[in-house]
């Protein structure tokens, strides 16, 4: 411990000096804005009030939350649709193959995600690739109207984040051991029963872990919403943009972030819970 | 020779509440080869690791020629440590891994590059200075091992299972070589095993440990034919046991009334008194396994024969129940040598090959069976 | 359940995550300068986009952030997960649970948390503000990265070294680095294309005085097709995948 002293003090100065700078600190103030008075100038300014969390509950905005929260949930949906069976047939594949088709699936991870929501423009834009296709086959005559609709912005987002649903998932199937689905086979289960009985609740912190990294980006990804919805299709995102960088009503911005804030902590919960039904550690 | 190199007084480990070393007092001889013996979880890889400096004992101290070594760290320790998976650096050559200590110690590269080499030579891998760990077999990673732990000159050489890993070919030809690397650099060695073979056939001494307490300390010869108590009887070798009465006590020698069978034998070191029990110790080597009319001995019967090469290992049931070992060397002029599975036969030793103990808690026959 | 039917599955739901990509880059090569009719092949937008001085400019200024940003967080990430490895110290699940969150938290809470602290501190909007916001979302990246490697370290390595009389620092230079530089490799290339891809982080903390290559790209696909970014596009999607490939070489070469 004496020799290993100065470079530990070190090590954990400057990791904890980022973390308190970088992370409590700004979250903190963000919490503190939240409860301050609008000013244009300042960034806080008194008194303490709620107004901005009444705000947020102001028909106009609350419209506006209610149809983002809606397109979150239909992209939180279809990708748990698409996903679930993805991820129990990319477990089931051989073991060979899995690697590669791994890799396959982190790409978007890194790759620029703007660039891909740019790409679902090429497609569904009115001069775009879908469009001239069917007019080249002769399904249609004019364009249908596909980009700057709600529909287009799940689509964007159920691209963007299918594989984000699938990673948690694919990690339960994993685990989900070929024997237990015998075993409830061998006492009379059918096929739906074991599946009710055996494979949901087993696989349910996979689907909360699934939903909680699709669910809270789908509400924040202001860009999607910018460069696929138009004016119409705002995000939760695009509503604490416009108000931090154009409207400078920081309080309301900041109200805004904590509600994200206070979903996301509802949902690491649920997940933390879930595991700890089936036996397994709770949140790392 | 003699003189104490490290000394240990009171050294006691905790773990979580469970105690893993008691009080240990050890006095560790300059030049010798100390090995500590015991089963898994008997503490001495803790002691090891007390010793490396790579834990601290909860009370008591280490003294080594006379300086108080108990809080200093590994890295300023004047002993090296042979790792029992070798932990040797993979990311460094065979040289580099060599002149790892030396580096350390800032020595000039022309010096460190002779003594690698020098080291190298004396574990016969001159020509593999280049590989890196992974290009070598267990046995040459065990030499770089030794090599790299030895070049520091390290006062005493703490080696923690070094051959656990190796086959069994490749660990008898190791014991001779780290015996021979031992005599030629006079270094002290504290070696780790659990295997009793090995400890008997490498040791000056022997430490018996168990649940963190000494058994026995002494010679090779000393643990295997004068065990202190049934443990370290059993655990050093086959042994087989047969509880007595004593009857009678006349001056050195004292009869005793072994299964309904009368001896008499000498006294053995410790008091004892008429009436009393002793267990009678032989191991299987010290039995005679005699013809069935033989007018001595346990009868019994043979119920398995081992051929173990030089020896012939046979198993009889008394007719009591119990069971005897015996182990016996081949005889081809012997006729009545060859016994066949089922045979009657009789089982004795002779007089003053037997090892007497008193009958301690805990010594119900059996119980230490292992 | 036909063995087939699961892998017909599969193969329809990765056509669906590449054929978007595929068409990005198929078009980045398009002649044609309106329309989304093929008029041939052409490097005339890879052209078009070295030309374009300002352009130009945000991709080096992106590509210096990046490497800095990678840089630094590669270095303070190592530190946290050796920390986090090798020391008993208070606060330690705190510090956990606090790179979870920044991992797990919507990146906009992240980028406006920042800007009010650059707000409140007064920093100036540029280089330094969009540094540390990007070491900062990339950090849990390269911690989770170097601990999964460290957990599989053997401790037996460490302790090799002080017995042959290393102190801590050496050890960590000597010993730990060296065999933990696939993991960092890995860790750093991650926090390269982290920085390199980020958009939302740096509409907040971004001011006039550095212009990056996500934000230009932003401020041109809002409206309309640009043929530019297909041709930029395919750029950075070639580049990210390089840098993936690159990071799953390192790491499956070093698995022995």
């Amino acid at each position: 411990m004496d020799e290993r002293q100065p470079f530990r003090s070190a090590v954990l100065l400057l990791v904890w000096s980022w973390l308190l700078l970088l992370v409590l600190l700004p979250n903190l103030l963000v919490i503190a804005a939240s409860f301050a008075t609008r000013d244009p100038q300042d960034f806080l300014s008194l008194p303490v009030t709620l107004e901005s969390y009444q705000r947020l509950i102001n028909p106009l905005y609350l419209g506006v939350f209610t149809h983002s929260l809606y397109m979150a949930a239909m992209t939180t949906l279809l990708c748990l649709l698409i996903g679930y069976p993805f991820a129990w047939a990319l477990s089931r594949v051989d073991k060979r193959w899995q690697t590669l088709l791994m890799i396959l699936l982190i790409v978007p991870f890194w790759t620029n995600s703007l660039v891909r929501t740019y790409a679902i423009k090429l497609l569904l834009a009115s001069n775009g690739l879908i469009n001239n296709l069917l007019q080249s086959v002769g399904l249609i005559d004019a364009p249908i109207t596909m980009l700057y609709t709600e529909g287009a912005v799940i689509a964007g987002l159920v691209y963007l984040l299918l594989p984000f649903m699938i990673l948690p998932l694919y990690t339960v199937f994993e685990d989900l051991r070929d024997d237990l689905l015998q075993a409830s086979h061998d006492l009379g289960a059918g096929r739906m029963a074991t599946f009710v009985r055996v494979v949901i609740p087993l696989t349910l912190p996979g689907v909360i872990a699934g939903v909680l990294l699709v669910l809270l980006p789908a509400m924040g990804m202001f860009y999607v919403a910018d460069v696929l919805g138009g004016a119409k299709n705002l995000l939760v995102g695009n509503v604490i943009k416009n108000q931090f960088l154009d409207a400078r009503d920081w309080p309301f911005g900041a109200a805004a972030s904590v509600l994200l804030t206070v979903a996301m902590a509802v949902l690491i919960l649920a997940y933390g819970l879930s595991r700890r039904r089936i036996g397994q550690e709770t949140v790392e | 020779m003699n003189q104490t190199l490290l000394s240990l007084r009171g050294i006691s480990k905790h773990y979580g509440g469970r105690a893993v070393l008691k009080a240990l007092d050890l006095d560790i001889l300059d030049g010798e080869f100390l090995t500590l013996l015991g089963p898994s979880g008997c503490g001495k890889t803790t002691l090891l690791r007390l010793l490396a400096g790579f834990e601290r004992p909860d009370s008591g101290t280490l003294t080594l020629s006379g300086q108080d070594i108990t809080s200093i760290p590994p890295e300023r320790r004047p002993l090296n440590t042979v790792f029992q998976q070798y932990a040797l650096f993979p990311h460094l050559t065979v040289a580099g891994n060599v002149a790892y200590g030396l580096r350390m110690e800032k020595r000039p590269e022309a010096e460190i590059a002779q003594r690698v080499t020098e080291a190298l030579a004396m574990v016969q891998l001159a020509e593999l200075a280049e590989r890196k760990p992974h290009q070598l077999s267990g046995g040459q990673q065990q030499r770089v091992a030794i090599a790299r732990a030895v070049i520091k000159r390290p006062k005493l050489l703490l080696l923690d299972e070094p051959l656990s890993a190796l086959d069994y070919k490749l660990r008898r030809q190791m014991q001779i070589e780290l015996k021979r690397l031992q005599r030629e650099l006079g270094i002290t060695f504290v070696f780790v095993t659990h295997d009793q073979e090995e400890a008997l056939s490498m040791s000056d001494r022997v430490v018996v440990l168990r649940d963190g307490e000494v058994q026995q300390l002494g010679t090779p010869r000393e643990v295997y034919e004068r065990p202190t108590n049934l443990f370290t009887a059993r655990f050093v070798g086959e042994t087989n046991l047969f509880p007595a009465t004593v009857k009678a006590i006349n001056g050195d020698r004292i009869a005793l009334d072994v299964r309904g069978l009368s001896r008499d034998l000498r006294k053995p070191t410790f008091q004892v008194s008429v009436g009393e029990q002793v267990n009678v110790l032989l191991r299987p080597e010290d039995i005679r396994v005699l013809a069935a009319d033989a007018d001595y001995g346990f009868a019994g019967t043979v119920i398995e024969r081992n051929y173990k090469g030089s020896t012939l290992d046979s198993l009889i049931r008394l007719e009591d129940g119990n069971e005897v070992l015996a182990s016996e060397f081949f005889d081809e002029d012997d006729p009545a040598f060859d016994y066949s599975l089922g045979e009657q036969v009789r089982v004795s030793w002779v007089d003053g090959w037997e090892w007497m103990l008193p009958v301690a808690n805990g010594d119900a026959a059996g119980a230490l069976d292992g | 359940m036909s063995r087939w039917l699961p892998r017909i599955y599969l193969m329809l739901v990765y056509a669906l995550l590449y054929v978007p990509i595929l068409v990005l880059i198929i078009y980045s090569f398009n002649d044609s300068r309106t329309g989304y009719r093929w008029g041939g092949w052409s490097l005339r937008w890879y052209q078009a986009l070295f030309d374009n001085h300002a352009m130009v400019q945000a991709m080096w200024n992106s590509l210096w952030l990046a490497l800095a940003a990678a840089t630094v967080s590669t270095v303070i990430g190592g530190l946290t997960a050796l920390a986090l490895h090798r020391y008993q110290f208070r606060g330690k699940q705190a510090l956990r649970g606090m790179l979870f969150v920044v991992m797990m938290s919507p990146e906009i809470v992240l980028a406006i948390s920042l800007l009010a602290m650059f707000l409140v501190v007064g920093l100036q909007l540029g280089f330094v503000s969009l540094l540390l916001a990007h070491v900062t979302f990339c950090l849990p990246f390269v911690v989770i990265t170097v601990m999964a490697r460290l957990s599989g370290l053997d401790e037996r390595l460490l302790e090799a070294a002080r017995d042959l009389g290393a102190g801590e620092f050496t050890t960590v230079r000597t010993i730990l680095v060296p065999v933990m530089m696939p993991a960092l490799l890995a860790g750093w290339l991650l926090a390269f294309t982290l920085s390199l891809d980020d958009v939302v982080v740096s509409t907040f903390v971004s001011g006039p005085s550095y212009e990056i290559l996500p934000l230009r790209i932003y401020s041109m696909v809002r409206v309309g097709l640009k043929p530019e970014v297909n041709a930029l596009g395919s750029l950075l999607l070639v580049f990210s995948l390089a840098m993936l490939v690159l990071s799953q070489f390192i790491l499956m070469r070093n698995k022995r």
